[in-house]
């Protein structure tokens, strides 16, 4: 028995009946949250023309890729936002997994003076609103280091993330300690601990990790908008904003643009769906 | 003994980096932001100004509009997303996984498509021709046509109805979970007592996904109170300051008036605040929450 009443034999109908509603609202609201991507990804194929020019039809009136030419001719860096976003994004993630494992071990399996100290730092960093660490990271990126409009100062911040550290420490405390405790009396290296025992055990929760930090860092928009003025080293989600005008927007370009920064993304996440799924959980469901 | 010293000595070299970063990127900048809160900065030389930027920010009248913009966004929108999401969570479950997936995938793919887009296209949705998206819409039930996100009093509504649809595939998502690992046994009991469906939702389940609410009312607060892009990107903070929010304020001080001292204070004072809502939320529902 479960939380619905389950219907048999005659009555069999009624459930039928009653699923049939459900998916039926379900369903009216899938297609409102979906509406905007798939609102998108037609107007992409529409003319590229300024927005006052455009109209409103939900149904494609016209099928031309020209706002995709247009967003490639328009600035003779838009290929590069995206290959900006690929490498910013990817070094984040590679940078984030690597360091966050080693230190969520030392944290959950090592002992070492100060352990507790440095863990309940990290905890309290968690919390600060990054509106209070805006303003001074960008005086030191831009005024003190003069890393401005450089790659260094897109990937530096990230490069490790509290959180990522914190996720990589709660999941190793649940494994077994008596594993590495056997390894090192075999004679296993640290290093070798967390490469051959830990890394393996932990592929689902370092693939979530993985995917999050990608999926964040691809979408981020704020700090490469603040730290890149040339448009050669936008992202391109900062460069999506260069087709809004005070007055008017290149709103198919744009929107092309869009679709090719998602394209990737909603690739990634029909193909890795239970990652993405079960990312959203790490750390929000006890069980 | 020299066992225990080589294990500490890996661990440092483990912590390294991390623990660089975490002090040149967030250490130094925390301090580094109460230090110039109290100064006027200048690159070359700041001047000391002690209270002065707290002081502005607390006579500012636009400060206080901020903050209750803040509020009133986040008291709605985060209410609205958590009893919907809840209401479709209860509606996924007597579905087959597979089809379970297929509507979690849906709600939440807004969620991976990029801010600074949907943005753009809500934008287009809102727009206050009376060829607008939006606008045919509620012509249909005979409303007159709106300027969104241009009037004073549809402007916040209008971002909050963004909010509540973009954030609503991640909560759904975490309260299938929450309710898919409830024992069958609760519901059994409450068969036996003859409780009806909404029973069951209001006794059983309610009570048992209280941990997650919790969770979702912090997160959801504390992301509400740091909202920055919709309202920088769709409305600017207008119409006459009717979306600015705490995080938009900060901004513009900082970046388009280049006030960083003052914009330092109020970004701490906004700390305080939200530091002083997360532990007064963990005390209200620590009573009933077991962890």
């Amino acid at each position: 028995m479960g939380l619905y009443k389950k219907y048999n034999g005659k009555l069999k109908y009624k459930g039928t009946i009653r699923n049939f509603l459900l998916a039926a609202v379900l369903l009216t609201i899938a297609l409102v949250t979906l509406f905007p991507i798939y609102y998108m990804v037609i107007s992409s194929f529409g003319a590229p023309t300024e927005a006052g020019g455009a109209s409103y039809s939900l149904i494609p009136k016209q099928f031309t890729l020209n706002s995709y030419k247009f967003f490639f001719s328009f600035s003779a860096h838009s290929f590069r936002w995206i290959l900006n976003s690929l490498l910013v994004a990817s070094v984040v993630t590679i940078s984030n997994v690597i360091f966050a494992t080693l230190a969520g071990y030392a944290f959950a399996k090592l002992r070492f003076p100060g352990c507790k100290v440095f863990f309940f730092v990290l905890l309290v960093a968690m919390m600060v609103p990054y509106q209070v660490t805006q303003v001074p990271l960008y005086i030191l990126v831009v005024n003190v280091l003069k890393i401005q409009d450089t790659y260094m100062a897109l990937v530096a911040p990230t490069l490790v993330t509290c959180y990522n550290v914190f996720l990589a420490k709660q999941f190793f405390t649940s494994l077994p300690t008596s594993i590495m405790e056997s390894a090192k009396i075999e004679g296993c290296s640290q290093p070798m601990i967390v490469w051959k025992i830990v890394v393996p055990l932990s592929k689902t929760i370092l693939s979530v990790m993985a995917i999050m930090t990608f999926l964040g860092e691809w979408n981020t928009f704020f700090w490469p908008f603040l730290v890149c003025n040339s448009e050669a080293m936008q992202t391109v989600q900062v460069g999506l904003k260069n087709f809004s005008f005070a007055n008017t927007t290149y709103f198919a370009p744009m929107m092309a643009g869009a679709t090719v920064s998602a394209l990737p993304m909603f690739i990634l996440f029909f193909s890795l769906q239970k990652y993405f799924l079960e990312g959203v959980t790490v750390g929000a469901v006890k069980g | 003994m020299k066992k225990m010293k080589k294990e500490a000595m890996w661990a440092y070299v483990f912590i390294l980096v991390p623990l660089c970063t975490f002090i040149v990127f967030t250490l130094y900048p925390v301090i580094s932001a109460a230090v110039i809160s109290f100064q006027k900065y200048r690159p070359l030389g700041s001047e000391w100004v002690g209270l002065d930027n707290y002081i502005n920010t607390f006579k500012n009248g636009l400060f206080y509009k901020a903050l209750k913009n803040t509020l009133v966004y986040s008291i709605i929108t985060v209410p609205v997303s958590m009893l919907l999401s809840f209401m479709i969570s209860i509606m996924i479950l007597p579905f087959r996984k597979k089809l379970q997936s297929v509507f979690k995938a849906a709600f939440y793919l807004p969620a991976i498509a990029s801010g600074v887009a949907l943005s753009f296209v809500w934008k287009w949705i809102y727009d206050p021709l009376p060829s607008g998206l939006l606008n045919n819409v509620v012509k249909v039930f005979g409303l007159s046509n709106q300027n969104w996100l241009g009037s004073q009093k549809t402007a916040m509504l209008s971002l909050i109805i963004m909010a509540v649809f973009a954030g609503l595939g991640q909560n759904i998502i975490i309260y299938t979970a929450a309710l898919l690992g409830i024992d069958s046994t609760y519901y059994e009991a409450a068969d036996i007592d003859g409780a009806t469906f909404f029973q069951k939702v209001r006794y059983v389940v309610w009570p048992i996904v209280k941990p997650t609410t919790v969770f979702l009312t912090i997160t959801g607060v504390i992301n509400g109170f740091q909202s920055f892009q919709n309202a920088y990107l769709m409305t600017g903070g207008g119409p006459d300051n009717a979306t600015t929010m705490a995080g938009l304020l900060i901004f513009n001080r900082a970046f388009t008036y280049f006030e960083y001292g003052e914009a330092c204070a109020q970004a701490l004072i906004l700390a305080a605040i939200i530091a002083v809502f997360a532990v007064l939320q963990f005390k209200l529902s620590s009573g009933d929450v077991e962890y």
